[in-house]
């Protein structure tokens, strides 16, 4: 935690309110997130109970397991799930536009055009907390593998034939969240994390609710108290006013109010496979009865535990779409859809699905992504918004002032003469000014529109007086191919400018061999060491 | 009875504590223990277990809860009477899964624990020495139980050919003048050496199990094997070795990993692992020490102070929820965030921090980056330049930069 953040939870405590941690929206929020709001069976790895989803607000949809220990229940609860989920991750896939690109020939190093398909969206996906991406990630994990009725060896327990498309698009878009910066899954505390500071720890920012009552406390309480009444308010049930966002439930919920329904759920069961065993008609149709009164019970129950949570993501949505978006999320949005369009042309393609482990070249590739992707998003974070770049010049890794002195200077040392002016700034910063460092001037944003922008602009350091606070830059680059200047390519007395002691673009790492050129000193290729065992030995779930 | 293993196998350490009855401490004489019985007043005792101990080594600044945990008071049953009480549960759900599994471990002669058994200790294929079960009196009261085990563990340990299966031992451990009573899962013993046995009801996927998880499990096999080290060392009549992380080689010595057993991926599998809990274990000691240290805590109280719970005939508490505040608030705490996971007082401790202005309220970092600044208030002035000091002026430069990013 950064001291400006720390700064920013002081704050917090004194108003009683979340305080800004950014003036703009640093994550792309669809027109139309699929918010899902997950349970899962205390105890066991995994196991779903309970599912409330939709892209509408007012109209959630409901999913449960009557029985979570119930294999058949569960995969009744999945194909539900897939039936529901699948249509909105797949109504992407249809419109699509067409990149240009050049592809090397391996062979002759010819280069040929190519075209490439990208969808024009992508789904997202908002769940309430980081605990929920991990449970979207332990169910794509356990179904991605099952064998359906369609293959050739069904193995004795048949999965329902959408359930494994569901847990290889789950495992997709759960490794996808693990990228900084990218938006196909978001968990909603993540992103209010992000944007706003409460008063409070980052470990009881987990609770949603809790969260939330920073944002909007009732009149005259403030947000600390708010937040304690949405963690342990509890009605004369000793059951929580406001349940916690999951998956897990609160335990007293389990104890009295879920385990009794499941209870009398088993027993109405049970009296079905009985009477249908004695053929008795009548006793069948009354437990059926029975069995349909039990499942709406369970219905009103896990509703009445999950409708907070649903409200609150929904409230979360509004807040964020409150900021205005920055400068760089269509950018970052592009690299999502390709991660979507990777995807399905994946699934088309009729890979198997994901391995249980990477091989060392994925992993690497993966590792080298999630570090590029961390850096470009700092960066552009950075440009996005000042209080982002607030951050870096606290650090003294960049600094904002005005021009108090342009000196025109020359490179004379070539056959023509190149500009190299003297600029003198003036700021309160104090950044790690070492005589000779390179800096990169961060033009105003938004950045000027016309002629496609100014080129990036490098400078260094010549002098530094920190007693006076001025930095002299000789500026290097950036200023046109004449010996003068571009007109507005040097900035002017009085301007404000901004320099960073980083680079404002990011490089690309070393490039990684294919997975089949695996040095054997990481194991060598994938499929020469023995794999995993077989995949239906260790999936006796009960 | 649930196993004291597996009573909550998912929750975090300390939420939960077995109550039983503890044998007065055979120091009975000791001023110590007479004092810690003073504060707790007639209520009866929470006694320490390897959760508590290990639960302490989370937080070991806290002097409220060394001395609350020391003298044996019902930290759950006293957040309630101060009005905030511990949001701790089991879900009767977990504590099933956990017995479920257990159960299955045990079925058949151990025949599902042996088998990851096997494998990380090199216990003899079927048909070598026959495993011994002995009998631990485990429906007796504690002192019997635990005098039962001593026995059966010095029999075990001196016949270093057979293998021995401790099934739900009982270690004594003396902390503080009083004495804890720990239950171990199992412990195997062969060769005249011990290792701890700890099942767990999480999942090891793809060979990987939530870290969190382990080391709540490691630190709590860690007092175990502490229990084990100090029975072995009085045995041999040898003092326990200095070192921490030196492994001491008398009979009956614990090794110092031990076997944790989980179901592997999401069945009902077991799976062994082998963790090395040498650092948990110098943790543990170190804060055990400290306990035994407690006299000079108790010094520090005021005249009078007093932790009773009691209730007479009617209902009626023996000390008012004020009185216990005043109590509690005469020991020091250190409160930081993590507490609300792993302390009973911990929404008190928490509540009394937002009162008092206090900067950990926003966690233990914070406390750091803010030098000698102690208060909400006092951070906030420096902020707007009336401080003097290096953290003062760079907060004082972070509000500057902050006001002008917000445009303020």
């Amino acid at each position: 935690m950064s001291l400006l953040t720390t700064l920013a939870r002081l704050e917090a405590v004194r108003s009683g309110r979340a305080e800004p941690l950014a003036t703009v929206r640093h994550r792309h929020l669809s027109d139309r997130p699929m918010v899902l709001v997950p349970l899962t069976a205390a105890g066991e790895a995994g196991a779903p109970l309970a599912v409330l989803l939709g892209t509408d607000r007012d109209a959630p949809r409901l999913h449960l397991v009557p029985q979570p220990l119930n294999r058949t229940l569960r995969f009744d609860f999945l194909a539900e799930l897939a039936a529901d989920l699948l249509p909105y991750l797949e109504s992407f896939g249809a419109e699509v536009e067409q990149i240009e690109g050049s592809e090397k020939d391996p062979e002759t190093g010819e280069k040929t055009q190519v075209f490439r398909e990208l969808c024009a969206d992508a789904p997202q996906l908002i769940v309430p907390n980081g605990a929920g991406v991990q449970h979207l990630a332990l169910i794509g994990r356990s179904t991605r593998f099952r064998r359906t009725v369609e293959d050739d060896e069904p193995g004795p327990y048949p999965a329902p034939v959408r359930v494994p498309l569901l847990g290889r698009w789950l495992t997709h878009l759960t490794d996808r969240a693990q990228v900084p910066g990218s938006s196909l899954l978001l968990p909603m505390t993540g992103l209010l994390a992000r944007h706003w500071a409460t008063g409070q720890s980052h470990l009881e920012d987990q609770h949603l609710a809790a969260r939330l009552a920073w944002h909007f406390p009732p009149e005259g309480v403030g947000g600390a108290e708010a937040a304690e009444r949405a963690e342990s308010a509890r009605d004369d049930r000793g059951q929580l006013l406001h349940p916690p966002a999951g998956p897990a439930t609160d335990p007293s919920f389990d104890s009295v109010v879920l385990g009794p329904a499941i209870a009398r759920y088993d027993a109405a069961a049970s009296a079905l496979q009985h009477s249908t065993e004695q053929r008795d008609d009548q006793a069948a149709a009354r437990a059926r009865e029975a069995v349909r009164g039990a499942v709406e019970q369970l219905r009103g129950a896990l509703s009445a535990v999950l409708l907070p949570t649903w409200h609150d993501v929904w409230r979360g949505i509004d807040l964020l779409r409150s900021l205005p978006p920055a400068g760089h999320l269509a950018e970052r949005w592009t690299g999502d859809r390709w991660s979507y369009t990777g995807h399905r042309d994946r699934l088309a393609a009729g890979e198997p699905p994901q391995p249980r482990q990477d091989d060392a070249v994925t992993a690497a590739r993966k590792l080298a992504q999630r570090e590029r992707e961390q850096a470009r998003l700092d960066v552009q974070e950075a440009l996005d918004d000042p209080l982002a770049m607030a951050e870096h010049r606290l650090a003294g890794e960049a600094f904002a002032g005005v021009v108090t002195d342009v000196v025109p200077d020359y490179d004379t040392s070539g056959r023509s003469p190149k500009p190299r002016p003297l600029v003198t700034v003036r700021t309160d910063d104090r950044p790690h000014a070492d005589l000779g460092r390179e800096v990169h001037r961060v033009w105003g944003s938004p950045r000027p529109e016309a002629g496609g922008g100014p080129s990036a602009q490098k400078a260094e350091i010549v002098a530094a007086d920190p007693a006076e606070g001025t930095i002299t830059l000789r500026i290097l680059s950036g200023m046109g191919r004449r010996k003068e200047p571009e007109p507005g390519s040097v900035p002017e007395p009085g301007e404000p400018v901004t320099f960073t002691l980083f680079e404002l673009t990011v490089r690309q790492s070393a490039p990684l061999p294919e997975p089949d050129d695996t040095p054997w000193t990481h194991g060598g290729p994938p499929g020469a060491a023995p794999d995993s065992p077989g995949p239906a030995a260790d999936f006796d779930w009960e | 009875m649930i196993p004291a293993g597996l009573s909550d196998p998912d929750a975090t350490l300390g939420r939960t504590m077995n109550v039983s009855t503890n044998a007065p401490s055979r120091g009975h004489s000791e001023p110590l223990a007479q004092r810690l019985a003073e504060l707790r007043g007639p209520a009866p005792q929470r006694s320490l277990n390897a959760r508590s101990l290990a639960a302490l080594a989370a937080n070991p600044g806290c002097h409220r809860r060394a001395v609350l945990d020391a003298a044996g008071v019902d930290k759950a049953v006293l957040a309630s009477r101060l009005g905030r009480p511990a949001p701790f549960g089991q879900s009767p759900f977990a504590i099933a899964r956990g017995v479920i599994f257990e159960a299955r471990l045990k079925a058949d002669g151990y025949a599902a624990l042996l088998e990851p058994l096997r494998r990380h200790l090199g216990l003899p294929p079927d048909g070598g020495a026959p495993l011994v079960v002995p009998d631990l009196l485990q429906r007796s009261g504690p002192a019997v139980r635990a005098d039962r085990t001593a026995e059966a563990l010095a029999q075990a340990a001196a016949d270093p050919d057979t293998w021995t299966l401790l099934d739900h031992p009982l270690l004594r451990l003396d902390v503080a003048g009083s004495t804890a009573y720990l239950e171990p899962d199992a412990v195997v013993v062969h060769g005249g050496r011990c290792t701890v046995v700890e099942i767990k009801s999480f999942p090891v996927l793809d060979g990987a199990a939530d870290p969190a998880k382990v080391g709540a499990a490691a630190r709590q096999a860690a007092v175990y094997v502490l229990a084990l080290q100090h029975a072995a060392a009085a045995r041999s009549g040898a003092a326990l070795t200095p070192d921490p992380y030196a492994e001491q080689r008398l009979p009956g010595s614990p090794r110092l990993s031990v076997l944790l057993v989980c179901p592997k991926d999401f069945g009902n599998r077991p799976t062994a692992v082998a963790v090395d809990i040498r650092r948990e274990l110098a943790t543990t000691r170190r804060q055990l020490s400290r306990m035994t240290g407690i006299g000079r805590l108790l010094e520090a109280l005021p005249e009078g102070t007093a932790f009773d719970l009691a209730v007479d005939e009617e209902g009626a508490p023996a000390r008012s929820g004020d009185e216990l505040a005043g109590a509690v608030a005469a020991v020091p705490a250190a409160y930081s965030p993590d507490c609300l996971s792993t302390c009973e007082l911990g929404f008190h401790c928490r509540a009394q921090a937002r009162c008092g202005d206090r900067v950990e309220q926003l966690g233990r970092g914070v406390r750091g980056e803010l030098g000698s600044i102690r208060t909400v208030t006092e951070a906030l002035a420096a902020a707007t330049g009336s401080g003097t000091d290096e953290a003062a002026e760079r907060l004082a430069y972070a509000a500057a930069l902050r006001a002008e990013a917000l445009g303020k």
